[in-house]
């Protein structure tokens, strides 16, 4: 029994190794992309068009419309990113039904990387919007006192996402490998249940939460420049 | 350990990777889809717009020519019904008309016919009734008669007034011929003896008289030379009878046919 698939290496050479968590992420990784393949193959623009088209505009129209309504008003520019990462966790928390799958997302170091592209994504979309400068003074806001405070909270934010989201995929699957051992039949598949919905909420709210960070670093800017402007 | 260094920086290029794939693979291609439809649908409805506001012109203007159309049709409806009125009036009028000519000609014609009958009947009926009395006459004509006859003609050569007896004498006295005495019959010796008398003393003793009979006179006596005539006999009065009552009946025939025109001219005037 392993606390995270990065234990389970497949293959070792020095540095480099093949764990659990590398092959399971290639395997959503290949899900995703050519489940995308196939259905945006043959798009029709016509009032006529298949179901597997219907079910992928309806998720992503549903992402777009998350991102404009926490208040980024160009959600497309945002949605390569904050879309990637919902469906990334989802599928992860998805595949949990298929017996032996271990979910990438049950590792710390994936969530913790999850957490460092947002980390990153967030200053990085925030001086594309106002500028570096722009995106600096909003560490300084209100007062310059809250510059080390803003910095912290910087860095534990993305902590707390990484841990967020990697205790409460290890601890379904825990649960379930726990509980397959006390009870062997009903239990698991309830808890695997459980674990489904926890998996989404999760997702949702990793992906919530960097579209709220990103937008507050650029809706900030945005109110730095402005009132400067007016000023 | 349950961070993994390695890991996380194959977990971080997995990711970006996967951004990078899923921005060509799956939001770009749906997105600039949906956005296809969306403007696709935009300008359907534009054009659905366009070509509704078109046919709402049209058929506004539809509506319009048909109300024009609508009076111009009873216009011309009421012209030609006030036309077509006239037209039977006068055509009525017209038949009226000839109707009236025909109907006055074929009285005319009627009345014209019923008159010449009338004429032919009354013509035949003269005749006959002449024919009639001239049988009788001739039939009661007989010697006796002729002798009284006589008697009168001698009586009334005497009774004539003298500016008579001289025309006479003047019409018979130079005439060289002999004066013929027509009678029906053949008179008695007394007779002729009494009408030579008589005639020699009223144009003197050298007149020659001769007798002779013509059963055309009926009855009675004439005396003719030079175209000189005197005497009495009923077939000279039926003669005058006959002549009066032609004249009689003409004049009478003569204000019927008239009648009509002026029944009309008095119509016309009225």
């Amino acid at each position: 029994m392993n606390l995270t698939p990065d234990l389970i290496i497949y293959w070792q050479l020095g540095f480099l190794k093949l764990n659990a968590t590398i092959v399971f992420t290639w395997l959503v990784m290949l899900v995703l992309v050519v489940g995308s393949i196939l259905i945006t193959r043959n798009l029709s623009n016509n009032l006529q068009r298949s179901r597997w088209q219907n079910a992928l505009e309806v998720v992503v129209i549903t992402i777009n419309k998350q991102i404009e309504e926490v208040g980024l008003s160009q959600p497309q520019k945002y949605i390569g990113f904050l879309g990637t990462l919902f469906l990334f966790i989802a599928v992860s928390a998805l595949g949990t039904i298929i017996p032996g799958f271990e979910p990438p997302t049950g590792s710390l170091s994936t969530t913790a990387a999850l957490a460092l592209c947002v980390l990153v994504a967030v200053p990085l979309f925030g001086i594309q919007e106002t500028g570096l400068g722009g995106y600096l003074s909003s560490y300084t806001q209100p007062t310059i006192i809250m510059l080390p405070f803003n910095i912290i909270s910087e860095v534990s934010r993305t902590l707390a996402l990484a841990v967020r989201l990697f205790g409460n995929m290890m601890s379904g699957a825990m649960i379930i490998a726990i509980l397959l051992t006390i009870t062997p039949f009903l239990f698991p598949i309830v808890m695997t249940v459980l674990g489904l919905l926890t998996g989404i909420v999760q997702a949702y709210i990793f992906f919530i939460l960097a579209t709220v960070y990103i937008a507050a670093a650029t809706s900030s800017s945005k109110t730095e420049v402005q009132s400067t402007e007016t000023s | 350990m349950l961070i993994d260094w390695f890991t996380i920086i194959a977990q971080l290029i997995n990711f970006l990777v996967l951004v990078w794939l899923l921005k060509h693979f799956l939001y770009r291609p749906i997105l600039n889809t949906i956005d296809a439809r969306e403007k696709r649908i935009a300008d359907e409805l534009a054009d659905a717009d366009s070509k509704r506001a078109e046919a709402d012109q049209q058929r506004e203007e539809f509506q319009q020519k048909n109300t024009e159309f609508d009076q111009q049709r009873t216009a011309k409806m009421n012209i030609v019904g006030e036309e077509a009125k006239t037209e039977r009036a006068r055509l009525l009028e017209s038949v009226r008309q000839e109707s009236d000519a025909l109907r006055s000609k074929l009285e005319l014609a009627l009345k014209n016919e019923q008159l010449s009958l009338k004429d032919s009947l009354s013509q035949r009926a003269r005749e006959e009734v002449f024919a009639i009395v001239r049988k009788a006459l001739s039939d009661m004509a007989g010697t006796s008669l002729e002798a009284s006859i006589a008697d009168v003609f001698v009586k009334r050569l005497d009774a004539l007034a003298d500016a008579e007896k001289a025309n006479l004498q003047a019409a018979f006295q130079d005439s060289t011929e002999a004066l013929i005495v027509h009678t029906a019959f053949d008179l008695p010796k007394k007779q002729i003896t009494q009408i030579t008398k008589a005639l020699h003393g009223l144009l003197g003793d050298g007149v020659v008289i001769e007798f002779a009979t013509d059963a055309n006179l009926i009855s009675g006596i004439e005396i003719d030379s030079h175209g000189q005539k005197i005497g009495w006999s009923i077939a000279d009065y039926l003669t005058t009878l006959t002549k009066r009552v032609n004249d009689v009946m003409l004049s009478h025939n003569a204000v019927q046919y008239e009648s009509p025109e002026l029944e009309k001219s008095q119509e016309q005037a009225s």
